[in-house]
C-alpha cells in the first residue's frame, strides 16, 4: 500500500482524516500514484495537478524521504521506501501558500 | 507626567495615537500618507522625535519617510523642506535600496527558492521593518523583502546593504512565506553593539557577533514540517523573536507553528506552546519589566489566518512559556475572525505596563494593566500592519 499524506483543506475536501491509504499497480511514480488518488477521490482532481497540463500546482510540493521532489520527472520512480509504504509521499503546502 | 505614543502602520497609511500615562483618553491623528501602505513606524531610543516610516506601494515603490518632531511633520530623508511629499519618487536616495554584489564589498547575487519551488533572481521589493539604533538616532538598519539588511548611518539618506547575511551561502534555500520573503525581525543587543539577531520568513534566524559583517543561522530546535528535512539548518518560517532589553540574550520565538525559547542568545530552542489551544500565530511580545511574562495571540492554523472560535485572546504567560492564560476581559468572544500580523504587537514602559495589538480589522486594542483588561483604542482603521510603541517620560 502506499502512504500519502495531503494538506488540511484537501483532507476536508476528500473527507479524509490521516493518512490515505492507496493500492497502486505497476511503477510507483508521481504519475501513477496521484492518477490513482484522483481516481479514488475525484474531488481532488484539479487541486494538486493542472486538469489539462497535469502539472504540479505551484503551491505545492511533494515531498518523501526528506526530499524535495517537487521538480522529479512525474515518471520517475518514487523512492523505494514509498513504493513499498514504509515512508508516505507527502503532498504539502508551500509555505508562501499558508 | 508620562506619555505615551503609539505608531500604527496600516495597509492604507499611519496613525499617531497619544495618551497620558494614565492610557485611558486617546487621540487618534492621522491618516500620515494616505492610500500607502505603511509596513512598520518606529521611534529612536535616543531620540524620541525622531521617527521612520516604512512607506511602500505596487505602483510607486518604496519609500522611507522621516519625522524630526514626533510625528508632527514628515520628509523623505534627504529631500529638501518645502518639497511636496509623495506621491512620485524622491529627489534623494533615501529610497534607494540596492543590493551590495560589488566585488571590493558585496557578495554575488544568488537565487532564492520561488513559490513553485523553482530559483529565482533576488528582487528588491519594500521594507518590512525598519530598527534605529539605540544611541544615535542617525543610524537605523531596514529588514527588506526579497530578504536581506541594510543601514544607514545619515538619517535614512542613503542605504548599504551588510551582504554577509544574503551571502551566508544557504540563500538558494531560503524561500517566501505568504507575505514574500522578507526580512520582518532585527533586535539589537543592549549589551554589545557588535551583536545583532534578524528573523527571515521563511529562512530562519540569523546572528551576527561581528556588527553584520558575518552571520550564521540559529535554528537548532527548530522542526517544521513543510520542508523537506523538518530540522534543516535553514528553510523555518519564523513569524516573529522578541526579547526584553534588560536580559538580552534570552529570546522568545513565534514560529509558523510552534513558541519556542532560547537561553543562549539563539543557539538552542526549545518548544514551549504549553497548553496553547493552538501554536500558530504571528505575535509575541515580553513584558516590560517581568522578563519571564510573554505574550502571543494563537491563529487558528496556517489555512485559516483567523482567530479561534470567533473569540479574539490573548494568551500570556508568567513561567517564560508552557503554562498559558487566555486574557480575554474587554476583547470580543463572539462572531470575531481577524488575524494580529507580526509586527502588530508592542510593549510600552510604564508601571504597569501597557500592551498594544492591532488587527487586520483595523481595531487597536490597549490594556494598561498588562493584559488583565482591554479596550478598543480604535475601531475601524484600514487593517493594521505593525505596531510601535514609545514611552515618552
Amino acid at each position: 500500500m502506499i502512504r500519502v499524506i495531503l494538506p488540511p483543506h484537501l483532507r476536508t475536501l476528500a473527507h479524509v482524516g490521516g493518512e490515505v491509504m492507496l493500492e497502486v499497480d505497476g511503477p510507483i511514480t508521481q504519475r501513477s500514484v496521484l492518477d490513482v488518488l484522483e481516481a479514488s477521490y475525484p474531488m481532488l482532481r484539479g487541486t494538486i495537478r493542472d486538469h489539462v497540463t497535469q502539472q504540479r500546482r505551484a503551491f505545492l510540493r511533494f515531498f518523501a524521504c526528506e526530499e524535495d521532489l517537487s521538480h522529479q520527472p512525474p515518471d520517475a520512480p518514487l523512492p523505494d521506501a514509498v513504493a513499498s509504504g514504509k515512508e508516505p509521499f507527502i503532498v504539502i503546502g508551500a509555505i508562501a501558500g499558508g | 507626567m508620562s506619555k505615551v505614543r503609539v505608531l500604527v502602520g496600516t495597509r492604507k497609511g499611519a496613525f499617531i495615537l497619544t495618551s497620558d500615562g494614565k492610557r485611558e483618553q486617546w487621540d487618534v491623528s492621522g491618516p500620515h500618507f494616505a492610500g500607502w501602505e505603511i509596513y512598520h513606524v518606529k521611534g529612536s531610543p535616543a531620540d524620541p522625535k525622531r521617527i521612520y516610516a516604512s512607506q511602500t506601494s505596487g505602483w510607486f515603490g518604496q519609500i522611507i519617510q522621516r519625522s524630526d518632531d514626533g510625528g508632527k511633520t514628515w520628509h523623505q530623508p534627504g529631500t529638501p523642506p518645502g518639497e511636496p511629499p509623495a506621491p512620485g519618487p524622491p529627489k534623494a536616495a533615501s529610497n534607494k535600496f540596492v543590493y551590495d554584489a560589488s566585488a571590493e564589498t558585496g557578495k554575488p547575487l544568488t537565487t532564492h527558492q520561488f513559490y513553485d519551488g523553482t530559483q529565482h533572481p533576488w528582487e528588491f521589493k519594500r521594507v518590512w521593518h525598519l530598527e534605529p539604533s539605540l544611541t544615535d538616532p542617525n543610524m537605523v538598519y531596514a529588514g527588506v523583502e526579497d530578504a536581506a539588511i541594510f543601514l544607514s548611518t545619515d538619517g535614512g539618506e542613503n542605504w548599504k546593504e551588510l551582504p554577509g547575511l544574503r551571502g551566508h551561502g544557504t540563500g538558494p534555500k531560503w524561500q517566501p512565506g505568504a507575505g514574500g520573503m522578507c526580512l520582518h525581525t532585527i533586535i539589537l543587543d543592549p549589551s554589545n553593539p557588535r551583536r545583532i539577531w534578524i528573523a527571515i520568513s521563511a529562512a530562519g534566524a540569523f546572528r551576527t557577533d561581528d556588527g553584520g559583517k558575518t552571520w550564521k543561522p540559529i535554528n537548532r530546535g527548530l522542526r517544521s514540517q513543510y520542508i523537506p528535512d523538518p530540522n534543516a539548518e535553514v528553510g523555518h518560517c519564523v513569524h516573529h523573536i522578541a526579547m526584553n532589553p534588560k536580559r538580552p540574550g534570552v529570546l522568545f520565538m513565534q514560529k509558523h507553528w510552534d513558541v519556542m525559547r532560547s537561553d543562549d542568545a539563539g543557539d538552542n530552542w526549545k518548544e514551549v506552546s504549553g497548553n496553547l489551544p493552538t501554536d500558530f500565530g504571528f505575535v509575541i511580545d515580553v513584558h516590560a519589566h517581568e522578563p519571564e511574562t510573554i505574550y502571543v495571540v494563537p491563529i487558528k492554523s496556517d489555512g485559516e489566518h483567523y482567530v479561534m472560535d470567533g473569540k479574539l485572546r490573548v494568551y500570556r504567560s508568567r513561567t517564560g512559556g508552557n503554562e498559558w492564560e487566555a486574557l480575554t476581559k474587554g476583547l470580543p468572544q463572539k462572531d470575531c475572525y481577524v488575524n494580529v500580523l507580526r509586527d502588530a504587537m508592542a510593549v510600552d514602559s510604564l508601571d504597569k505596563c501597557g500592551i498594544y495589538f492591532g488587527t487586520t480589522g483595523g481595531q487597536v486594542y490597549a490594556s494598561a494593566d498588562a493584559g488583565d483588561s482591554w479596550n478598543p483604542i480604535v475601531r475601524d482603521l484600514p487593517a493594521v500592519l505593525s505596531v510601535e510603541v514609545q514611552t515618552l517620560v
